[in-house]
């Protein structure tokens, strides 16, 4: 099929090729020269990571998508500045949900990554499944920065007086709507029925993610998030179901574009993600809010672990001991604006942006970031779900996003339809074959 | 060179693509027939029962792959013969100006169209709103997709065409016409058929990475216009759960789909070719 | 009137290939990161060339795509001449075999390989992404060298056999020159082909063998950045370029052989 083209193609590409490595080679050399972005970070102890220095050692680090300080806008390369101090090598690689991420360590047989940040119920499904390495915390003396509250976190309490084993805690969060002001008062953002308002029609983004979706759904309903009730589920899904015409789009990490060009008006996000798109926003003249459901919400921790089978554990750990310095908690805290674990961190991230931000945005700042005792009282956390439960909101998100309905004739009658029409072209094949055959026979 | 020594020189291939074609499609047989609850193989029809659930899905893959592939049909005729029928380097600067936007990356050609159709910021709907005109609600919905498909599967469709046609003898039009045929007949009784080849290959070469694909709808569609593709994917990559089982199932029925359609492509294909040689 | 109308319709065709390019790559100037125009400015280029993934995501891509190329080149031609060499019955299932990577979808493929490599527990990175790429280069390979090889006319070969060649050197000295064509043709295939595969890769690399259309893929996910229609920009000057040379140099072939013809 493909080789009518091919050939004509090589023909016309015989030449081409070779000039596109050396194009494409030349570039990469203009590029070493010009890679001097700014970093440059103050760490406690810099000999604790000079001894990884000139082992040739790389790790892989598997995040989610704009979870990092990265260099852009003056801001701290934090992986570029922990490959600089250290030596080490780092494979840097987004995922855009907890699923995602488990679906690829799952296929991968054993793992190939170094350092992954899971949410919290991930993590404890990790652990769970035996996915996860024991950190050696003597390893990361910056550990002591992070809240005592923090280290003994319920998804992770295994270890000695019920602290954390597996895991350290990166950012944590909340979940809230974000939505337009120019079109949308705070008062009508502050319930999850926006949601489904008809009159927001095509302005509504969703999370494409099963479990953040349906947590939306139960919360709205009034449910925990974390049912096993199916009957429960089974009404969220028909929520979920019904509220498919009003959504414009399901998106992760894409959201930012839409809300602050416009393109939407409402949507459910993270809070230190609202923060940011707020931010952007406001520099093309639009004004975006954030505002707490007042159903409650989901409250979540992210935190560093280091999968089965990691070839280089001890530099996996000085990847988390970086990230838990002072001053690169600060950049991240400063650049993703999720609320970070450590009071310490907080307190410069305050005092930094003193310098750069006004006193109405620093207050914005804290209300979103780090909501008051009363409202983290409404949140509820999600844990891990028996394997059926997990399922069977996988199935259903799955079913509600491509349009499936189960109950409709249409489906049952589909099945058979359709094996009577592949039959069908099967023996028109054979048909045609046949006929040829006894053609070619007559012309002999 | 006939020397049946060398037939061994076939071997290292043969043994490469049985253990890296022949048994990784056997594999997506074997798992779709296998009960995934339970230890090592067990024979089961579940996975093709749940796969079944899908078949919309395939339906609507096939149905946005084929009105894709009629419109870069009905487009890329008229203009592959009118290629055909250009000065020769008039000819070599229209087919470099067909592959080049084919030889970058597809990913950046997608990328291209949603800057373009978004709906408030997008540049279809800026340059309308200069006349007062929309604005138009095109990305997210099936139209999207299917112009996505149609842009980067056009080149596939204008190339095998133009090939099978600067191949016609032109003293065959010439002796149609005259025997009385006006350009009409001409194109009904001699250009179509002399070109049936390359319309087959070209259905083929856009209908089947049409059918399959998973980012054009992915990007240009969003969730909503999953396809057939999607569907695979998210049993593999993104969907939660690494899942060979289903995902196996329901590559059988995209394989089964895609056979078909080559076998009934191919049927043509020959006995066209026949006629016109007869 | 019929003139003007065919030109015309090239051109709205042109217009529809052409416009969303150009679109891309005239904001690749933008001073700012928006979709409106705020001035003409090079800092795009500068982010692109300081962006490590996407500098590293080059070599990868680079790397794989030569190895893949240069193992599928040696083993396609030699699988061809040993193709070549078969009796009817096997050839014609050899090749219905090499067909299949050419008709199957990608993503079939992409899975196949995953599932695979995941039976076998082997993790995903270099090795997994180089054994995936070599498989669907191989069938384009044998394609380019198999009408090569039925060109040639077999009393050449038995010439040199006869005079004195043993079977290497006959095939040193005389087979190779006249399949180095196909070969050559086989092997750029084969390279951009490689360097081109978004499907295959997605389902096959692991952390530390990202392309660059992988990449690619991450960034159009993300929210938009003009980095990469400074990328688009330049990919599409060096296929241009690319391009432009071979139909001169093409285009110098025909007059020579015109010439050639015109003294016979």
């Amino acid at each position: 099929m493909k080789k009518l083209y091919a050939f004509l193609l090589a023909l016309v590409f015989t030449l081409p090729s070779v000039c596109l490595t050396s194009c494409v080679v030349e570039e990469e050399e203009e590029g070493e020269d010009t890679s001097g972005a700014y970093y440059d970070v103050e760490v406690d102890d810099i000999s604790y990571y000079e001894k990884f220095r000139d082992k040739n050692i790389t790790i892989n680090v598997y995040n989610w998508g704009e979870y990092i300080s990265n260099g852009s806008e003056e801001s701290l390369d934090v992986v570029g500045a922990f490959e600089k101090i250290s030596g080490i090598k780092v494979n840097y690689t987004n995922y855009a949900t907890n699923e995602d991420m488990y679906a690829k360590f799952k296929s991968g047989a054993t793992s190939v990554y170094d350092v992954v940040i899971p949410s919290d119920y991930m993590i404890d499904k990790m652990i769970e499944e035996d996915m996860l390495e024991e950190i050696n915390y003597d390893n990361i003396p910056n550990y002591q920065y992070i809240d005592e509250k923090f280290k003994s976190p319920d998804y992770d309490n295994t270890g000695e007086g019920g602290t954390a084993k597996f895991s350290v805690p990166y950012t944590w969060g909340t979940v809230g709507i974000i939505y337009n002001k120019k079109y949308i008062t705070e008062e009508e953002a502050s319930t999850w029925d926006i949601l489904w308002n008809p009159e927001y029609k095509g302005q509504i983004l969703m999370f494409s993610n099963s479990k953040d979706a349906f947590a939306i759904g139960l919360k709205k309903l009034g449910y925990s998030m974390n049912t096993t009730n199916m009957e429960e589920i089974a009404e969220a899904s028909v929520l979920l179901r019904e509220q498919k015409p009003n959504v414009q789009t399901y998106v992760m990490d894409q959201i930012f574009d839409k809300m602050q060009l416009e393109e939407a008006w409402i949507a459910p996000y993270y809070a230190g993600d609202a923060l940011t798109m707020i931010e952007n926003a406001a520099k093309n003249d639009i004004e975006l809010g954030f505002a707490f459901p007042k159903e409650g919400t989901n409250i979540f921790i992210d935190a560093m672990c280091i999968p089965k089978g990691s070839r280089n554990k001890e530099a996996a750990e000085a990847f988390i001991n970086f990230m838990c310095e002072l001053e690169v908690m600060t950049a991240n805290g400063e650049y993703i604006f999720y609320s970070t674990p450590s009071t310490q961190a907080k307190e410069m991230i305050l005092s930094n942006m003193e310098e750069y931000m006004s006193e109405d945005e620093i207050e914005r700042y804290l209300l979103i970031s780090y909501p008051d005792e009363e409202l983290i009282a409404k949140c509820e956390s999600f844990i891990n779900l028996p394997k059926d439960t997990n399922e069977l909101i996988i199935r259903n998100w799955n079913d509600i996003l491509i349009g499936i309905d189960e109950d409709s004739w249409w489906n049952k009658a589909i099945l058979p339809v359709s094996i009577i029409i592949a039959l069908g072209f099967c023996i028109l094949i054979i048909l045609l074959r046949y006929r040829k055959m006894q053609k070619k026979r007559a012309r002999y | 060179m006939n020397n049946k020594k060398f037939k061994i020189l076939a071997v290292p291939y043969i043994v490469w693509m049985l253990i890296f074609t022949i048994i990784p499609l056997a594999l997506i047989l074997v798992f779709a027939f296998t009960d995934r609850n339970a230890e090592g193989f067990r024979f089961t029809f579940d996975n093709i029962q749940f796969a079944a659930r899908y078949l919309p899905v395939l339906i609507k893959s096939v149905y946005f792959a084929t009105v894709a592939t009629i419109i870069c049909l009905v487009v890329a005729y008229p203009l592959a013969y009118i290629m055909s029928k250009m000065r020769l380097n008039h000819q070599r600067t229209m087919v470099m100006l067909v592959m080049l936007p084919m030889w970058m990356n597809f990913l950046l050609r997608t990328y291209a169209w949603m800057s373009i159709l978004e709906t408030n910021s997008g540049f279809l709907n800026r340059f309308l709103s200069i006349f007062n005109i929309g604005p138009v609600h095109i990305m997210y919905t099936q139209a999207a997709v299917i112009l996505g498909m149609v842009y980067n599967y056009i080149p596939y469709m204008i190339l095998p065409l133009y090939t099978i046609m600067i191949k016609i003898d032109n003293r065959l039009i010439e002796a149609a016409q005259d025997l009385g045929c006006n350009t009409y007949s001409v194109f009904r009784k001699v250009i179509i058929p002399l070109s049936f080849p390359g319309i087959t290959s070209g259905i083929t070469m856009t209908f089947v990475p049409a059918v399959s694909t998973f980012v054009i709808s992915q990007l240009l569609g969003g969730p909503k216009n999953n396809l057939i593709g999607d569907l695979i994917e998210s049993h593999f990559v993104s969907g939660g759960e690494y899942n060979p089982y289903y995902g196996s199932a329901i590559s059988l029925l995209l394989m089964v789909v895609v056979f078909i359609c080559i076998g009934i492509f191919n049927q043509f294909d020959n006995e066209e070719m026949e006629e016109t040689l007869k | 009137m019929k003139k003007f109308f065919s030109r015309f319709y090239v051109a709205l065709i042109l217009l529809f290939m052409y416009a969303p390019i150009l679109v891309l790559i005239t904001f690749s100037f933008n001073e700012s990161k928006g979709r409106s125009w705020t001035g003409f400015s090079f800092k795009w280029y500068g982010e692109l060339l300081r962006d490590d993934a996407i500098i590293g995501a080059l070599g990868n891509t680079l790397m794989i795509a030569v190895i893949a190329a240069v193992v599928s080149t040696i083993l396609g031609t030699v699988a061809a001449i040993g193709i070549h060499n078969m009796r009817r019955p096997y050839k014609t299932i050899v090749k219905n075999v090499n067909n299949l990577p050419l008709i199957n979808p990608e993503i079939v493929m992409g899975i196949s390989l995953m599932i695979l490599f995941s039976f076998c527990r082997i993790h995903p990175g270099f090795v997994t992404i180089i054994i995936a790429h070599i498989t669907f280069c191989i069938p384009s390979v044998i394609l380019s060298v198999m009408p090569k090889l039925t060109q040639i006319n077999n009393s050449i070969y038995e010439a040199a056999l006869d005079l004195g060649c043993n079977d290497f050197q006959a095939f040193y000295k005389v087979i190779l020159p006249e399949i180095m064509p196909g070969i050559i043709s086989g092997f750029l295939m084969a390279f951009t082909y490689s360097i081109d595969d978004f499907v295959i890769s997605y389902f096959t690399a692991g952390p530390d063998s990202q392309t660059l259309p992988l990449v690619i893929y991450t960034i159009t996910r993300k929210p938009m950045t003009p980095k990469l229609n400074a990328l688009s920009t330049i990919i599409f000057v060096i296929v241009l370029f690319a391009l432009v040379i071979s139909n001169v140099l093409s285009g110098k072939d025909v007059e020579k052989q015109k010439k050639i013809k015109k003294n016979v």
